[in-house]
């Protein structure tokens, strides 16, 4: 009965945007072959699908590295968020030297700096991650540091007068009460990491969706272009729907919390 | 011929003095020479008006923070553990795991930790919540929860802030009769702060009321009502006598 009444609940909430988007897709479809009547202008979404379905192999090819410069850039800022941001909690010095940095970095313009790191560092996929790491980093950090910051001052009483050393304080406090807000934080980073990936690639790359895209424009494939934002799009949405099973899995304490304030608000 | 009695005493404060720098001002004088002794296997409450430095004196005996004068000695460990007001129950533990947190921050292993904590369950009212989180339980098992914490860490004194504060009328009664009983089985030390003049008259061996600011302890009542104490002790002419003794001096 509870499974039923979550695919109820389920099915009303996905409804309207389906709908919506399927009248969009049929306006296109019409607006292309009976008024534009040129591919090169605007292909049908009939001809993107086949046409990316039967490029299916080259758009694969060219997935896996932009997806493995995602991963890299992403392990990396991941590491330096919580090293940063942890640096931050114990020190009031280093939280008062990085934070304004932290905030200038994000203002550098990516599309200033692709190109840039490509002649320093050649089409290798160190441009790329270290793209991807800096479109990223920012908001995982900030969440981080934010999180560390809102711990229970008197949680951290009660832990230091149990004898708690500061390590221990951060490990059993702010750590587990900071995730909350690392998930917020690795929501907004996640969606521009493939993006930057994907600049990066355009500003040179051997192999990679952004360089496939720049060659397909190049070349009038505008059917291969849609394909293969599709593709793009279907990843990004993958990687937001994961951090969502990932918080479920690490912070499962947080639905009681819902389901107590629920029936509290009731 | 002479006979001396020597009183053993869980926790002993002397002459305990506080006081605040302000800038531009004379100090803030909060404890002006407080003595406290609290024998061991008695609850002595601590009752004072607002204001009066409760938590000042709360801070210096649960090691949080150092007199400016005076000293704290504890039997034992030297410690005492300490419950404050609010369960403060970490909502990503289980209850388990947060019964545990005092053995785990003092070093001891996990599972050695969660043997010693699971016979006390049953007792608190909690048996078959092991694995629960804190948001999964009501008030009053939540504070349950947070006192088997406090036992659990294994010291000498237990020092409580206003356990049951937050607490309905009906369920902090309900507490207070609970806690009535399972003294009486375990003969715990325990240093109640209060501002429940029933609750202190009810629970406790010795009360020591705080004079308003700065504080001293301005009078000490011995509570020999007899025990266990239960509902019916409530409704006692002793009881009602000390209650209205125990007003006057505080109003």
């Amino acid at each position: 009965m509870n499974i039923a009444a979550n695919l109820a609940k389920s099915v009303r909430a996905a409804w309207p945007p389906v709908l919506l988007a399927a009248v969009l897709l049929v306006g296109w479809q019409l607006l292309a072959r009976d008024v534009i009547r040129n591919a090169e202008v605007l292909p049908t979404p009939t001809s993107v699908v086949s046409a990316g379905w039967n490029q299916r192999s080259a758009i694969w090819s060219n997935t896996l590295p932009t997806l493995r410069e995602t991963e890299l850039g992403f392990a990396l800022s991941f590491a330096l968020s919580w090293l940063i941001a942890g640096a931050m909690d114990f020190s009031a010095i280093v939280r008062r030297a990085v934070y304004p940095l932290l905030v200038t970095s994000q203002t550098v313009p990516v599309v200033a700096l692709a190109p840039m790191f490509v002649v320093v560092f050649g089409f290798t996929l160190l441009p790329k991650v270290l793209l991807v790491a800096l479109a990223t980093f920012f908001p995982l950090t900030a969440s981080l540091a934010e999180g560390f910051a809102t711990a229970d001052g008197e949680a951290s009483r009660l832990l230091r007068s149990m004898g708690a050393s500061r390590w221990q304080e951060f490990w059993r406090i702010r750590v587990p009460g900071a995730l909350p807000f690392f998930f917020t934080g690795l929501r907004v980073s996640i969606t521009y990491a493939i993006g930057g990936a994907i600049f990066a690639e355009y500003a040179g790359a051997e192999k990679g969706l952004g360089l496939y895209l720049n060659q397909m424009q190049q070349v009038f494939r505008l059917d291969l272009v849609f394909a293969t934002v599709i593709v793009i799009a279907a990843l990004s949405v993958a990687l937001f729907a994961s951090t969502y099973l990932l918080e479920r899995w690490l912070t499962p304490w947080r639905r009681y919390e819902r389901a107590d304030r629920e029936a509290n608000a009731a | 011929m002479t006979t001396t009695t020597t009183v053993e005493y869980a926790l002993e404060a002397d002459g305990l003095v506080q006081q605040f720098a302000r800038p531009g001002q004379e100090p803030l004088r909060v404890l002006d020479g407080l003595d406290l002794r609290v024998r061991t296997g008695e609850i002595a409450a601590v009752i004072g008006p607002s204001g009066s430095g409760k938590s000042t004196l709360l801070n210096i005996l649960a090691g949080l923070d150092r007199p400016s004068g005076g000293e704290v000695r504890v039997g034992g460990s030297g410690a005492v553990a300490y419950m404050p007001q609010k369960d403060l129950l970490f909502p990503w533990r289980t209850i388990e795991d947060n019964a545990i947190l005092g053995l785990e921050v003092a070093g001891v292993k996990k599972k050695t930790a969660r043997e010693q904590v699971t016979p006390l369950f049953e007792e608190f009212g909690l048996g078959g919540f092991e694995y629960a989180y804190p948001a999964q339980l009501s008030g009053g098992m939540r504070q349950r929860a947070a006192l088997l914490r406090t036992v659990a860490m294994n010291r000498p004194v237990l020092l409580l802030d206003e356990p049951f504060g937050a607490l309905d009328a009906l369920t902090r009664t309900q507490m207070q009769l609970w806690l009535a009983e399972t003294w009486q089985r375990h003969g715990w030390t325990i240093v109640l702060v209060t501002h429940d003049i029933r609750e202190a008259v009810f629970l406790a061996d010795s009360v020591h009321v705080l004079s308003p600011r700065p504080a001293r302890v301005t009078r000490r009542f011995e509570i020999d009502l007899p025990r266990p104490r239960t509902a019916d002790t409530f409704a006692s002419p002793e009881f009602a006598r000390l209650e209205r003794e125990l007003l006057g001096a505080l109003v």
